[in-house]
């Protein structure tokens, strides 16, 4: 863990992962993006099974191999080593885009850039002149998948906040995030705008909404 | 008789001509044809426009190819790697031509180009600066973009296993976009780690059927790029 990571208030990021994978239903079919997100996996609770998909040809992802135990071209969507469980499955990419698209993959969870009180989100393109555009399956996954989850710091390194009004940076899709997890709170986009569902220990509704551009609501007390 | 066996993957690649377009299999390293990119390298077609997910890595492989300026369009879904600046340098020096296509409209679009779809409706990237400039429609309550289906001159794909009638099978990841690439090329071309007896590939197991595939050549035992630019190697 980093020395950032430390200075941040609230959950650590595996604390943050732990808490989104609370929300991880018993059967789910689950796609988690790079860093973050896929810290999810190691803690779904007991007594549940979930079945983990990589875009990039997998259903029935397992954990990292050991350090010499990696088996050759069985990568995940990250590029890095991974296993497979009994039970798994291996398809050709328009197959697994199909999962995504065709709106049989459960949940995704990503990180982002900008979340918007709208559910807009901007998580592949700073929109900067010189930046190379690179966008991979993040505009597949959030149009085609049921339920998208956004786990993030709450603000920038900078102190900026990242859940805005309006996202500055060019959209990844709009209207598709449906809960946002950070290291301060767990909000959920409604129609009536975002809901603060609960709040990291320590951590008050005013220090939130300070560092959160777009109106908060707090439950009960609209 | 039906035998698309080729003595090598030089002889493989002899005919493809200058602009011409290639379809490259593999994710990452993962179904990469390296010895086949690199025999291209050999054989020197200029003015390519290449199809592959990514820009390669390291100095091997399809890095490789853009970096002898082989290439002048790359047609992809993620051109940034974390080890590899060879795209990157190309394309702030203007040298190299980028089409963005989301990973998944990027293999729908190759499927559909194999399938004879000329073109068909999305949901993925609308409202995006992706979707600009193209065509919509309304089905249902949802917008839709409109997308064309990709064809190639030439494909060059990885494959554990085939036949001589050009069946195949894969390994493991390494399948990603083999299968449906097979499909949209005029000339698809396989390196196989291994060629087997027709009839040894059980039928229920093909994965890309022998009609999708033009010349097969062994490499038996190819290079991994992970490996190659762990070691600091480049090609030529």
């Amino acid at each position: 863990m980093n020395t950032k990571t430390e200075a941040l208030k609230g959950w650590t990021r595996e604390q943050m992962a732990q808490r989104a994978a609370l929300d991880i239903p018993d059967g789910a079919y689950v796609n988690l993006g790079i860093g973050i997100p896929e810290m999810a996996a190691q803690f779904v609770p007991a007594g549940r099974e979930v079945i983990y998909h990589t875009e990039n040809g997998l259903l029935g992802m397992g954990p990292p191999p050991a350090v010499g135990e990696e088996i050759t071209e069985l990568i995940n969507a990250g590029k890095k080593s991974i296993t497979a469980i009994p039970g798994a499955a291996y398809f050709h990419h328009a197959d697994s885009f199909a999962m995504i698209r065709g709106q049989h993959i459960d949940i995704c969870i990503l990180g982002a850039m900008q979340v918007s009180c709208e559910g807009d989100l901007a998580n592949w393109s700073t929109g900067a002149a010189d930046a190379i555009p690179a966008v991979g399956g993040a505009m597949d996954l959030v149009a085609g998948v049921k339920t998208i989850f956004v786990i993030t710091q709450h603000t920038t390194k900078h102190g900026d906040p990242k859940i805005v009004k309006s996202c500055s940076y060019p959209l990844t899709g709009k209207g598709v995030v449906s809960r946002i997890f950070t290291n301060l709170a767990v909000i959920d986009v409604t129609p009536e705008g975002l809901v603060l569902k609960e709040l990291a220990p320590g951590i008050s509704f005013d220090y939130v909404q300070e560092r959160t551009e777009a109106p908060l609501i707090l439950k009960g007390n609209k | 008789m039906i035998d698309k066996r080729i003595e090598s993957v030089a002889a493989a690649v002899a005919d493809i001509k200058d602009g011409a377009t290639i379809m490259i299999g593999g994710f990452g390293e993962a179904g990469s044809p390296i010895e086949l990119i690199h025999a291209l390298i050999d054989q020197g077609a200029k003015n390519l426009t290449v199809i592959n997910n990514n820009t390669g890595s390291g100095h091997v492989g399809l890095a490789a190819l853009i970096e002898n300026e082989q290439v002048s369009k790359m047609i992809c879904s993620f051109p940034r790697t974390a080890n590899s600046t060879v795209f990157p340098d190309l394309y702030r020096r203007g040298k190299i031509e980028l089409e963005l296509v989301p990973q998944g409209t990027l293999a729908e679009r190759i499927r559909a180009g194999g399938a004879g779809i000329p073109a068909f409706y999305t949901p993925t990237s609308v409202n995006t600066p992706l979707a600009e400039g193209k065509e919509s429609r309304i089905f249902g309550d949802r917008t839709y973009v409109m997308e064309y289906g990709l064809t190639a001159d030439f494909a060059l794909i990885k494959a554990e296993q085939a036949d001589r009638y050009g069946n195949l099978i894969y390994n493991k990841t390494a399948r990603n976009f083999g299968p449906i690439m097979c499909m949209a090329a005029n000339s698809t071309i396989v390196q196989a780690g291994k060629i087997v007896e027709v009839g040894a590939i059980d039928p229920e197991t093909v994965i890309t059927p022998g009609i999708f595939v033009n010349r097969i050549t062994t490499v038996s035992d190819p290079a991994l790029e992970s490996k190659l630019v762990k070691e600091g190697r480049s090609y030529p």
